[in-house]
């Protein structure tokens, strides 16, 4: 299953340090299906967020997204919410492995992150590494992803990417 | 330009061997792994995407550890099954490094107790406190389950060099601060992201005098400044330390003395005091005198972070002949079995008992409010744990306070965040 690399969706905003205990709380991690952990995505700060969010949302967040845990149920939760996409100022290292390697795209912007608010439209073009606003009309630009990330990203993951590898 | 140990350590494991003399950070490259561990709670992710690969065996049996820590002795059917899982793999695979309820310990304990990692190693782990065996000398980061069932099936992974941070630490430690001081401090320093994507090493004359104990503590917690590791020179502590653990060659790596640092910070630490980060980040640190009136509901003592046997010896020399107040729940975790019994021949655990705390076996429980000391709302607990952020622990309204054993044991007597000097004078 290939990404699609334009996406759309509404925006939930959060802060700074959004950490891996408030994506998905640890007392949820004897369990580790995307649907079962989507239904306590956010809960611990947002408790509007797993009823409220819809297929193609976007997460828009501030420094040092994902922070803590290396816990992968954290994107897994994310992407089974249905979220297409994470833009944030800055990104906590682990999370951002684990984003990409589970097929869920993120992006580095910050000055997208500072136009956003909660319930604008978005619209992510992955391969330029764009973000625009809809509500505000302004277009962020970021660094594209170099070559063998968007492969990852296009293979749906990195274990569809390294099976291809594998078999080639 | 010479080479730092981050990149000295990423060049001799690189996969590409034309690149090798000239790896600086930004670089991305291939490496092959000497270790790959994962935990019960990473291994069922890391398992089902190692079957999506379509590879039969993992690449080497002897370097991959998986250890069942978080929620064992198992503390529900669901975590039960994780742990079935893990077990039926290990069997399949012949893993001779599988560590259950009865061997285990906390991963992060065990490992370099255990003589698996050794200076001069690549290390990944599904776990972000992997950057624990940074202490040894060796580069050892935290990953999620996608990238530790590829580095399973492959041995290599890819990664992007890091800058590295230097911090230089001078003067003369206060009684009653040791590496956990030395790292909150630190924290508080440079912010929970003030070393994101970075390596921290840690040098100066404080860090030559300090123990494997305390280096452990200190490397344990550079995720919590965002960093991707926490590094040591090897030096004769370190040798010392390995000596007799493994039959496995190793290599002491240092960083050049021409070395490209990003930032160089340089600490004295003659006036600090104990530690205590205020909830809800590690990096709201303090001297334990600025904290206040706290009272606590809980003590925590044990954990990655401070879970050896020094740091049981501190607590255990706080508490001997004195009570836990009434309205406390001491809760000790030894971090390994060896731990436990060492404590136990040194009759620590008759301290711990007889001064009213519980004695666990080796567990990560209750720091991640999974089991083992879960926090009510409204509740506070002191730890010697990593991290406290909101709910880390239990309810979203409690609060975690985090400290080194010597603050912990004294805060578990009197029942208020307390220095070590007040109930030892």
């Amino acid at each position: 299953m290939s990404q699609e690399r334009t996406l759309q969706g509404k925006v939930w905003t959060y802060g700074d340090n959004v950490d891996t205990d408030a994506i998905i709380p640890a007392r949820y991690l004897n369990m580790s299906l995307p649907e079962e952990l989507a239904e306590h995505c956010m809960e611990d700060i947002d408790a509007s967020f797993a009823a409220g969010v819809v297929q193609g949302d976007i997460i828009v967040g501030g420094e040092n997204f994902g922070c803590g845990s290396s816990r992968e149920h954290a994107p897994l939760a994310i992407k089974g919410a249905g979220v297409s996409c994470v833009v944030a100022k800055s990104f906590a290292r682990i999370f951002y492995r684990n984003a990409i390697n589970t097929g869920l795209p993120i992006l580095t912007c910050p000055k997208a992150v500072k136009d956003a608010q909660r319930g604008d439209e978005l619209a992510v073009d992955l391969a330029a590494g764009t973000v625009t606003n809809s509500r505000t009309g302004k277009t962020f630009r970021t660094s594209p992803f170099p070559p063998f990330i968007m492969a990852i990203i296009d293979a749906g993951g990195l274990v569809p990417y390294t099976r291809e590898k594998l078999q080639a | 330009m010479g080479h730092t140990l981050a990149e000295k350590i990423i060049a001799g494991h690189a996969v590409t061997e034309a690149c090798v003399p000239d790896l600086y950070p930004g670089d991305l490259v291939e490496v092959n792994v000497d270790v790959v561990l994962s935990n019960d709670i990473t291994a069922p992710i890391a398992l089902r995407e190692f079957e999506k690969l379509g590879v039969a065996k993992v690449f080497d049996p002897d370097k991959v550890v998986m250890v069942a820590d978080h929620f064992v002795p198992n503390k529900d059917i669901k975590s039960a099954e994780q742990c079935a899982q893990i077990r039926r793999f290990a069997h399949e695979q012949n893993l001779p490094h599988h560590y259950d309820v009865g061997r285990m310990g906390i991963e992060h304990v065990l490992l370099p107790e255990q003589g698996l990692v050794l200076p001069g190693d690549l290390v990944v782990g599904a776990d972000s406190h992997t950057c624990t065996y940074g202490a040894l000398g060796a580069f050892a980061t935290g990953m999620g389950s996608t990238d530790i069932a590829v580095a399973m099936a492959t041995g290599q992974i890819w990664m992007r060099v890091p800058e590295t941070m230097r911090f230089v630490y001078t003067g003369e430690l206060q009684p009653w601060v040791g590496g956990k001081d030395l790292i909150l401090h630190t924290i508080g320093r440079i912010g929970v992201s003030g070393a994101l994507y970075r390596a921290m090493e840690f040098t100066g004359p404080v860090i030559d005098g300090l123990s494997m104990a305390g280096r452990f503590t200190m490397a344990n917690m550079a995720i919590e400044a965002g960093a991707k590791a926490g590094l040591f020179a090897v030096d004769a502590t370190t040798e010392a330390y390995v000596d007799g653990r493994s039959d496995r060659p190793f290599q002491a790596v240092a960083s050049d003395p021409d070395a490209a640092f990003v930032t160089t910070i340089e600490i004295d630490v003659s006036a600090l005091r104990p530690q205590v980060s205020f909830p809800h980040l590690p990096e709201n640190a303090r001297g334990v005198d600025d904290a206040g009136d706290v009272k606590v509901d809980q003590a925590v003592i044990g954990s990655c972070t401070n879970g050896r046997l020094e740091d049981l010896r501190v607590a255990a020399g706080i508490l001997k002949g004195k009570t836990v107040a009434s309205d406390v729940r001491c809760i000790i975790l030894p971090g390994t079995q060896t731990v436990y019994l060492n404590a136990l021949r040194e009759g620590l655990i008759e301290t711990f008992i007889e001064a009213g705390a519980v004695v666990s076996t080796p567990t990560c429980g209750p720091c991640l409010g999974g089991y083992m000391g879960v926090l009510a709302a409204g509740e506070r607990a002191i730890s010697t744990t990593n991290r406290n952020f909101r709910g880390r622990m239990g309810h979203t309204e409690s609060e975690v306070y985090l400290a080194g054993p010597a603050v912990a044991a004294a805060s578990a007597i009197t029942g208020y965040i307390t220095s070590p000097e007040e109930v030892t004078a």
